[in-house]
């Protein structure tokens, strides 16, 4: 069964609607998973969050969220799911206690109620009970706001870009608590900027200038690879980046960390790229085959929609 | 009504918490109180008055007396020369300046008349009118006693003499602070209602807040109560306060039928309540919010008849003043702490303000939709 439904949704924003943040997307996500959006800022993630939550009306097509209509049935909506808005939204001024006991009373609800489904979270939190929310760090605002929007027991829960801002430590053990609320049974809808939390989800969308690029498991968008991903090195590796841009069997070359991930075009061999580099003048030179990263697949796809973009 | 009452807990303890709207609702009333209808003070003294006495006879000289010793003058300088004494008024020494011609004594003598130029600083208007009223006042007084003096008393007075006295009401003395302390306590009331209540529901949506609310299946009117209600209680709790600090400072002594004063400052503050709720809804940030208010709250005091009278302004501000809210609460503070009106006195003034309520808070609920609520 799709817990979220989005059908040809568009939102454009400007006098003239010149301003495209969703281009007549659409998506499913089956009840129980949690579906990744991923892409840059400005890629209308945060467009499509507010359309679900009801916060924003889409200007074309129509969306669902547990059967319910974001249009029509707001209001059923509203009763069950929990938002966690990319920006810190809870009362500073008040303390973490009054902060969870106010969002729980606004779902006709209490903690006690709850309190399982939020334990592993708010008990990290307990210490600071009296503590106002504007004095915690990041990371503790961000498990208080995931407790406020988790504390009426939610069917599904939105997460716009959870983790930005937070420290490596702190988004780790963020997804560790998504796995254990998605065996509780709950769809999470989650955005985010960095590609490496990808494969944390059970489905992605890549998403780019208001377009889905591409919907698959995290494992089959790699999938859709054909050609090998080379990992290059050499001694001088930003004259290497600049030679290997040179030879006219690369087809892609990205700087990347250790390596240089290039992509050949059809029928090239790696070892003719070797002797290039050799005549260069380039010494210890390592070329190998890769594991392409979902950064990989994103920056392929993106090449693929706009050539002009790189 | 739990989540009402889940949202007014919430408010009150967010603006406990603030110390900087606690210091706006219970410092600000005091300080306004103390110091402005001390200083917002019509009546006008320390005129100074420069002398030219040409003639320096007995008739002269007791009008420079009875200007010396009146209360509203200070005597600085005398001079032979009318240039003289018009550089005096060029350089704000002087407000005014009495000249006093050659052969004045005789000519009052001979000729039964005589003239006296008196030249008047009009920039500042008020202290230049107010001024020359008072000598025109102390010369006809010297004038009278002049011929008090001549008239050989006939048997019967020839002619006619009506004489002007008066006794003030309501306000025996006259006393300005009387006739400002409730007004100033108008605007106290205004400022509670109409800013601090927009700008608290702006706060929301600027510090985002407003998102986590939207999409809770709280109500917009449980919203819009949770924000008015506790404005409305800090309202009525300025007035006690501000009523106290009358009867003590000022010695305002409020009759039995207070009760009126709360009556309708309850509908006032739901009227002006409702003007903040529709500045907050065109507005995104408390600095806009702010800035509206303060243009707004600048032309309803000019136009309450809180410091001029509505009946001497022109047709059009009348009209604007009748409109404005503050016109009918200034009023209703002078009609119950001065004359000791009753609730049937006050009846149009409450229908009034309760019309304009409606209209008020109908029209920020429609565009409260509009604005916010997307859906």
């Amino acid at each position: 069964m799709n817990s979220i439904s989005v059908k040809d949704v568009g939102k454009y924003y400007g006098r003239k609607n010149e301003t495209v943040a969703l281009d007549k997307i659409s998506l499913e996500v089956s009840a129980g998973s949690i579906f990744g959006l991923i892409g840059p800022d400005g890629a209308g993630k945060t467009s499509l969050f507010r359309i679900l939550t009801t916060l924003l009306l889409p200007d074309a097509g129509e969306a669902s969220v547990q059967g319910f209509d974001v249009v029509k049935d707001y209001k059923e909506i509203r009763k069950i799911v929990g938002y966690m808005p990319g920006k810190f939204s809870l009362y500073q001024d008040l303390s973490v206690r009054e902060n969870l006991h106010f969002f729980a009373t606004l779902f006709k609800t209490t903690i006690e109620a709850n309190y399982e489904l939020i334990r592993d979270i708010y008990s990290q939190l307990e210490p600071f009970n009296n503590r106002r929310a504007g004095a915690l760090s990041g990371g503790m605002k961000q498990k208080l706001a995931l407790c406020c929007a988790l504390v009426h027991k939610p069917e599904v829960l939105f997460l716009d870009e959870p983790t930005t801002g937070v420290d490596a430590v702190s988004r780790k053990e963020f997804w560790a608590m998504l796995k254990r609320l998605k065996q509780q049974g709950i769809t999470i809808f989650v955005s985010t900027p960095y590609m490496d939390e990808a494969t944390m989800c059970d489905r992605i969308a890549l998403i780019q200038g208001g377009k889905i690029m591409s919907i698959n498991t995290p494992y089959g968008l790699l999938e859709e690879y054909s050609s090998p991903l080379w990992g290059v090195r050499a001694d001088n590796m930003y004259q290497t980046y600049l030679d290997v841009l040179q030879y006219p069997a690369v087809s892609q070359c990205h700087t990347f960390g250790a390596y240089h991930h290039v992509r050949l075009r059809e029928g090239a061999a790696a070892e003719g790229l070797e002797s290039y580099l050799q005549t260069k003048g380039h010494s210890e030179i390592e070329i190998k085959i890769i594991s392409p990263t979902v950064e990989d697949r994103f920056i392929d796809l993106m090449q693929t929609e706009n050539k002009y973009l790189i | 009504m739990n989540i009402l009452f889940a949202l007014l807990r919430k408010e009150f303890k967010q603006i406990i918490r603030n110390k900087a709207i606690l210091r706006v609702i219970f410092i600000l009333p005091a300080v306004q109180l103390l110091i402005l209808p001390f200083a917002a003070d019509y009546e006008i003294k320390n005129i100074n008055v420069g002398i030219i006495d040409h003639d320096h006879s007995g008739y002269s000289q007791e009008i420079v007396q009875k200007v010396e010793y009146s209360n509203y003058f200070k005597l600085t300088g005398y001079s032979n020369s009318y240039s003289e004494a018009l550089t005096w008024i060029e350089d704000k020494s002087v407000d005014l300046v009495i000249e006093i011609p050659y052969n004045f004594e005789s000519n009052l003598v001979k000729e039964n008349a005589a003239d006296v130029l008196v030249s008047v600083n009009a920039v500042d208007g008020t202290k230049g009118s107010i001024g020359a009223a008072y000598i025109g006042n102390i010369i006809q007084e010297v004038n009278n006693e002049i011929r008090g003096e001549w008239t050989v008393f006939p048997r019967f007075n020839p002619q006619a003499r009506i004489q002007i006295t008066h006794s003030k009401w309501y306000n025996r003395t006259s006393d300005y602070q009387v006739f400002m302390v409730p007004g100033v306590l108008a605007m106290l009331l205004t400022i509670v209602g109409a800013f601090l209540a927009s700008l608290n529901i702006v706060k929301e949506g600027e510090v985002g807040t407003i998102e986590q609310i939207n999409v809770s299946p709280i109500r917009k009117h449980e919203f819009i109560l949770g924000k008015l209600i506790p404005f409305w209680i800090f309202g009525l709790i300025i007035l006690a306060i501000g009523l106290l600090i009358s009867y003590v400072v000022h010695g305002i002594v409020p009759g039995n039928n207070i009760w009126v004063l709360f009556v309708f400052a309850a509908v006032y503050l739901l009227a002006v309540l409702g003007f903040g709720l529709l500045v907050s809804n065109f507005t995104e940030t408390q600095q806009q919010a702010m800035i509206i208010s303060f243009f707004f709250m600048l032309i309803f005091v000019l136009l309450s008849g809180l410091f001029t009278p509505v009946e001497s302004m022109p047709r059009w501000a009348q009209i604007l003043a009748a409109i404005n809210p503050v016109t009918y609460l200034v009023d209703v503070m002078r009609m119950v702490l001065l004359k000791e009106a009753q609730l049937a006195d006050i009846l149009p003034h409450i229908y009034t303000i309760s019309l304009e309520g409606v209209v008020l808070n109908t029209l920020a609920v429609v565009s409260y939709q509009d604005v916010r609520y997307v859906v």
